[in-house]
This record gives structure tokens, C-alpha cells and sequence, in this order.
């Protein structure tokens, strides 16, 4: 990508409920033939290069937390709900049995007392457009209390089953995605935390 | 959803019985640099034809809605793909629609072909599907496919769906193989299984004469998962025709019965919560009351090691054709062997093996044609056709693959097809000499599971020879 587009590269915001964006939001590269070791035509490459504008929509505090040091999950507080009381982290916004609006409720102090590793995956390959360090250590973090099992990746030292973990979160130069949220084993000293994360 | 009401649980009811009359499938390879998607789709087409004696034309003109399984559109930069194939297979201006559910796209794409035949909607139907992830780089293809993840919660991730799957395989692996040496044996043994057979498959894109050794000895891509445990990357097509009864006889001697049910589950395997186990016909809640002693830190259901839309999927097939026990009932099968260990931990959610105990499906010799331990035929063979490690995994056509191979072991006519000397030519292969005839001596009945990544989509499809229906079957 030339120094020219970085500068310029596509930014959105939002002003009454509208996007207004600024800058470059596609480069176009001119296609090239695509032969055959025999001279024969066979295709034509089609670059792309463009941006998407996401909305977060109501998960939106999940991801803003994440950037102050904090992990939000929601919970379902309909009193005629089945399952009341039940706590999801993924945050979803409505209960998956009611459909009522969930409350969001803060989960760092008990991730931080109670997680552990359910199960693990060390992944030597990544796909196009990554930004994490490779190996990428997945992980599934039970955090006591809640219903399901959270998928994230692990920073420092080896996972195993079990393995009790702490949440650490990108608060310097966050990237609002779920890549700010990462873990270290229990007892890390901070000193040891990768560059822009805090507990 | 964690407990089902009595409508949800209700078994299909078909209004009417829906027959295959016919399949065909292209050759399959990892890439096609000079040939069309439509080239592969019109040869699928034509020996779907060829296979009942009849002109693509004439076969042709007997259908009447249509249905496409293709799922990454985006590989190819090109939405309503199934336009553009429906155009060039000449069939507008029927009524078509676009089938995507992953990796189960295939079987999908059959389950609403069978839906329009069995309500009457229409009395003949083209359920046709392809894949071709094979016109962009690979890691941006691994990209590409890790879209199919949540894209906030799992594809910044890495951007690989590998990491988001492997890790139910992690799980499976301390928990139910205990991380043994002998299963991690038992895995290689169904790599070798499934490459051997595609040996004997003139469209396999994979066959290899390999030992447990070279699958334990291959590059890691994820531990325990090493490269030849894992599924092909392919191109290629593959259909199915279906039919009312009428129609069906009216076109071909000896359509098959064919039922199908799909399942699903949770797109993010961190969005499972624990509940009971349903029970297929043969099982009981005893089956599973002492399972977490058994497999320690096997306490949730279905916890990262079940596939809950397998499972769901075979509730439903099962009853519909009046399977109680596959073992029993069955005669082959082609499951969805994307890796070695997920093809064990298929075996439990079809009921192939109660959970816990997939491994002994191979141990036993019984998932072989021919069992090695007894030289034998093998109680129920899985996946003569090689599989998804062995013949392909193009995306949209797998699932059809699979019920063209079952179709052809139900007719007899695996050595007709696969022993032809003239196919492998026309594939630019050679019919090796040491070709061994896979056909599955009287098969009569088989099952076709066609699973999306993480278990998101499940279907199962159900093949009868209708002169050996089930009691209990609903057609
Ligand atoms: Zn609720």
C-alpha cells in the first residue's frame, strides 16, 4: 500500500445518524492476463481493495469496556424468563430464550478471580489481514457463573486445560476489537504484560 | 435453545415419498486454472443424465424448480453465481434459489430439493451444488473462509478458522481420547482408510497409498492435528435429481427413497450451554448416566466436543426412514471427515457409537469394507468414496458427492462407475492396475452427513432401496 493512501486511508463517524466519511476508502489496481506456460490465455487477476464500515450497534459498550480495563457480559433479568439469572459472555444483547433486552453487568472481577482454560488450540498458520504475534494460542475461557465459553487468545506462557487465567486488555492504543481483550496465566507480573496491555 | 417443545420435536411428515432418480459429479482438484465454474456444473449435469440413459435434454425437461448449493461467493467476487449457472445450464426460466449453510451447503441444498418434491410443489427437482476457492491466494482464502466465524468475536482472531475449530478437537482429544498414543493411532488409521479408498475414485482429488507412520510423522497444523489428518481443499460439482413416485419410475428402474433432516447450533461454539443429551432410538438415559466418570471433564453436553445439529439431524432422519439402530440398519455410510477427530466424534452424534466411544467404530474394523481384522466385509463401511480427506471437499457439491456415492453402492454400480477406464482418462489420470473393487455387496439402505465447520448446519440424508424399507419408515 503506497505512503499516500496510508495518510489518506478511509475514516468514518457518525453525525445524526448518519455516516460521514473522509478520505480513501479504495485503491484501484489495473487487472493483469493471466496465461498458461504455452502462451495460452486462461484469466485476468481482479484486485480489491477496499474497506468495510461496521456497526457495533448495542454491543457497542462491550467492545468501548474493553479499551477501559473492562469485560462486560449481559444477563437476562426477566422475571417470567425460564432461564433468569442466566449470564452471557459473548455479550448478546437479547436473551436467547426470553428475547428480552438483557442488563450488561461487569465480569472483570470475576474473571479475574475465577477463569480457567476449558480448552486450547496452539495455531502455527493465520489467515490474510492478521495482527496477532504467530503462534496464536486460542483459548476458551470458563469464567465462573456464566453460561458459555468465551473464545480469546492467551499472551504469555503455555496453555493447558484447566490453567487458570487473568484477563489483561489493550487500554493504550486501542484497536476496539476483540483483540484488545487478551489473558495471562495467574500471578503474571505486570511488568511482564505485552505493550499497551494493563489488568 | 437448551430444551425443545413437542412441536419442535415433532418428525418430519413428507406429504408424499421422494425418490433419487439420479446424480452425477465433475472430476475434482485442488485448482482449475483453465476451466469454468459452469464447465464443472454442466459435466456433473451430464452424467447425472448419462447414468439413467437419457439425453441431458430429456432429463432436462422433466425439471421443474431448481436448487444451488454454493456457499463462498465471495471467493469467486461474484453474487447470484446461481443465476449464472442456472443460465448456463439452460433451465430458466424455472424457479431457482440459492442454498449457503457452510459446509453442509450440500446437503442443504438436497434437503429443500426433497421439501419441494414432497409437497407436492413440484414433481421433479435439480438440487446442484459447486465450490471453487481456488481463484485467490491462500492465506487470503484462509480469510476468506474465517468470515464464517462470528466477524467480531472470532475472525480478528487470527482471520483462521482452523484456531476457532481445533480447539473442539483440543477438547475431544484429552477428554474422550484421553491423549493416548493408541488414538492418536486409531486418527491416522481412518487418514489412511479414507486416502486409500479415494485410490480406487477416478474424481477423487486425494488418493494415496500411505501408512499410520507418514500421518504421524506430517506437519503439525494444530496439535494434535497434523496435515494428513485434515480435509482437501477442492473445485468441482456434484447433483441429485429427485422425483415423486410416479415421475421418479417414469424416469429411471430403481429410484431410491430418500429422506433428509438438518439440525443446527450455534454459529460460536462459546455460545453453547449445557443441557441433556437427546436420545436417538436406540439410546436411553442409562446410556449416559455415568459418562463425566467415564471421561472426566466430559461434564457438558455437548460442551466442545458434541455436535448438537448432528445429533438433532439424526433425531429427526432416523425416525423419518425408521432407522433404530445404523449399525443394524445401515449398510454403508459417507460421513463428513473434515478431520480424523471429528470424524470419531461424529460417529457418537449419529449413533454410530454411544458418546465416549467413536474410536472403537475403527478399533473394531467395522468402518472398513473389508475389515482388516477379519477380512470380512466390514459391518458399516464409511466412506468408500475417500471422504472428505481422501475424494474432496468442494464446499456447495460435498454433500451431493456423497449421496451420488451412496447412490451408486445402492445401485451396484460402483465398479461400473469407478472401475472405468475410459473416466480416468477423460480426467487426464490413469486407472491404476492394482484398481480394487469398493462396492459394498448388497447395499441397501445408506446415510450421507454433510456438516458445516464448527457444527453450525448438520444435515443427514437417508438412501433406501425402496424393496427394503424399514418398518416404522414413513414413505
Ligand atoms: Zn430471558
Amino acid at each position: 500500500m503506497s505512503c499516500a493512501h496510508e495518510q489518506n486511508r478511509g475514516k468514518a463517524s457518525v453525525d445524526n445518524n448518519r455516516y460521514k466519511l473522509k478520505g480513501e476508502f479504495h485503491v484501484a489496481y489495473p487487472n493483469t492476463p493471466i496465461f498458461n506456460k504455452q502462451g495460452k490465455l486462461c484469466g485476468v487477476t481482479n484486485p480489491r481493495d477496499m474497506t468495510y464500515i461496521h456497526s457495533y450497534g448495542a454491543e457497542a459498550p462491550f467492545f468501548e469496556g474493553l479499551s477501559k480495563g473492562v469485560l462486560k457480559g449481559t444477563k437476562c433479568e426477566n422475571p417470567d424468563c425460564e432461564y433468569k439469572g442466566s449470564v452471557y459472555i459473548p455479550f448478546r444483547i437479547y436473551c436467547p430464550d426470553c428475547l428480552k433486552k438483557m442488563k450488561i453487568v461487569d465480569l472483570t472481577a470475576a474473571a479475574k478471580k475465577t477463569a480457567f482454560i476449558y480448552t486450547y488450540m496452539v495455531c502455527e498458520r493465520s489467515g490474510a489481514f492478521n495482527t496477532l504475534d504467530k503462534p496464536i494460542k486460542f483459548i476458551n475461557v470458563k469464567i465462573e457463573g456464566t453460561s458459555t465459553i468465551l473464545m480469546s487468545y492467551l499472551h504469555l506462557g503455555e496453555p493447558s486445560i484447566g490453567m487458570r487465567v487473568v484477563p489483561i486488555f489493550r487500554t493504550k492504543n486501542p484497536t476496539y476489537t476483540i483483540t484488545d481483550l487478551s489473558w495471562v496465566p495467574q500471578g503474571t507480573p505486570k511488568s511482564k504484560l505485552p505493550k499497551g496491555f494493563s489488568f | 435453545m437448551i430444551k425443545f417443545s413437542k412441536q419442535q420435536l415433532k418428525i418430519p411428515k413428507m406429504m408424499r415419498p421422494v425418490y433419487l432418480v439420479t446424480g452425477g459429479m465433475s472430476e475434482f482438484r485442488r485448482a482449475f486454472p483453465e476451466k469454468r465454474t459452469e464447465e464443472l456444473c454442466v459435466e456433473a449435469l451430464t452424467m447425472a443424465a448419462e447414468m439413467i440413459n437419457m439425453s441431458p435434454a430429456e432429463l432436462k425437461s422433466y425439471i421443474h424448480t431448481c436448487y444451488y448449493g454454493h456457499f463462498a461467493d465471495h471467493f469467486g467476487d461474484q453474487l447470484l453465481g446461481e443465476s449464472v449457472i442456472h443460465d448456463r445450464l439452460g433451465l430458466d426460466p424455472l424457479g431457482n434459489i440459492g442454498v449457503k449453510t457452510g459446509g453442509a451447503t450440500g446437503g442443504s441444498t438436497l434437503w429443500e430439493a426433497v421439501k419441494a418434491v414432497a409437497s407436492g410443489y413440484s414433481d421433479c427437482a435439480l438440487a446442484l451444488g459447486w465450490e471453487r476457492m481456488d481463484e485467490v491466494p491462500t492465506d487470503e482464502g484462509n480469510h476468506l473462509i474465517s468470515c464464517a466465524a462470528d466477524k467480531d468475536w472470532e475472525t480478528p482472531l487470527g482471520h483462521i478458522y482452523t484456531g476457532y475449530y481445533a480447539v473442539m478437537a483440543q477438547k475431544y482429544w484429552q477428554v474422550y481420547g484421553k491423549s493416548e498414543d493408541s488414538f492418536r493411532k486409531t486418527m491416522a488409521e481412518i487418514a489412511v482408510k479414507n486416502r486409500g479408498y479415494a485410490y480406487h475414485n477416478p474424481f477423487a482429488q486425494g488418493g494415496m497409498k500411505i501408512t499410520v507412520e507418514d500421518v504421524l510423522k506430517s506437519p503439525v497444523v494444530a496439535y494434535p492435528l497434523r496435515a494428513l489428518d485434515a480435509c482437501l481443499m477442492s473445485v468441482g460439482s456434484a447433483c441429485c435429481i429427485v422425483a415423486d413416485e410416479k415421475t421418479a419410475f417414469k424416469m429411471c428402474k430403481n429410484p431410491l427413497l430418500v429422506y433428509v433432516a438438518a439440525g443446527t447450533h450455534t454459529l460460536r461454539p462459546a455460545d453453547r450451554r449445557d443441557m441433556e443429551i437427546p436420545l436417538l432410538p436406540n439410546e436411553t438415559k442409562n446410556t449416559y448416566k455415568d459418562l463425566d466418570k467415564r471421561f472426566p471433564g466430559g461434564e457438558l453436553y455437548p460442551g466442545f466436543t458434541g455436535f448438537l445439529a448432528a445429533r438433532m439431524a439424526c433425531y429427526y432422519a432416523y425416525r423419518m426412514a425408521g432407522v433404530y439402530d445404523p449399525c443394524e440398519d445401515l449398510d454403508l455410510v459417507e460421513l463428513h471427515d473434515a478431520f480424523t477427530i471429528s470424524d470419531i466424534q461424529s460417529y457418537e452424534d449419529v449413533g454410530i457409537r454411544p458418546y465416549g466411544e467413536g474410536r472403537t467404530y475403527v478399533e473394531s474394523g467395522d468402518c472398513y469394507v473389508t475389515n482388516p481384522k477379519t477380512g470380512k466385509p466390514g459391518k458399516l463401511p464409511a466412506n468408500p468414496s475417500g471422504g472428505l480427506i481422501g475424494c474432496m471437499h468442494a464446499v456447495g457439491a460435498t454433500g451431493l458427492m456423497q449421496v451420488c456415492e451412496l447412490m451408486l453402492q445402492i445401485w451396484g454400480r460402483h465398479a461400473e462407475v469407478h472401475g472405468d477406464a475410459k473416466r480416468w482418462k477423460s480426467f487426464g489420470k490413469t486407472k491404476p492396475k492394482d484398481w480394487k473393487d469398493l462396492q459394498v455387496k448388497g447395499a441397501k439402505r445408506g446415510l450421507a452427513i454433510s456438516h458445516a465447520g464448527v457444527g453450525s448446519h448438520v444435515t443427514a440424508t437417508i438412501l433406501v432401496d425402496p424393496k427394503h424399507q424399514l418398518k416404522g419408515g414413513k414413505a
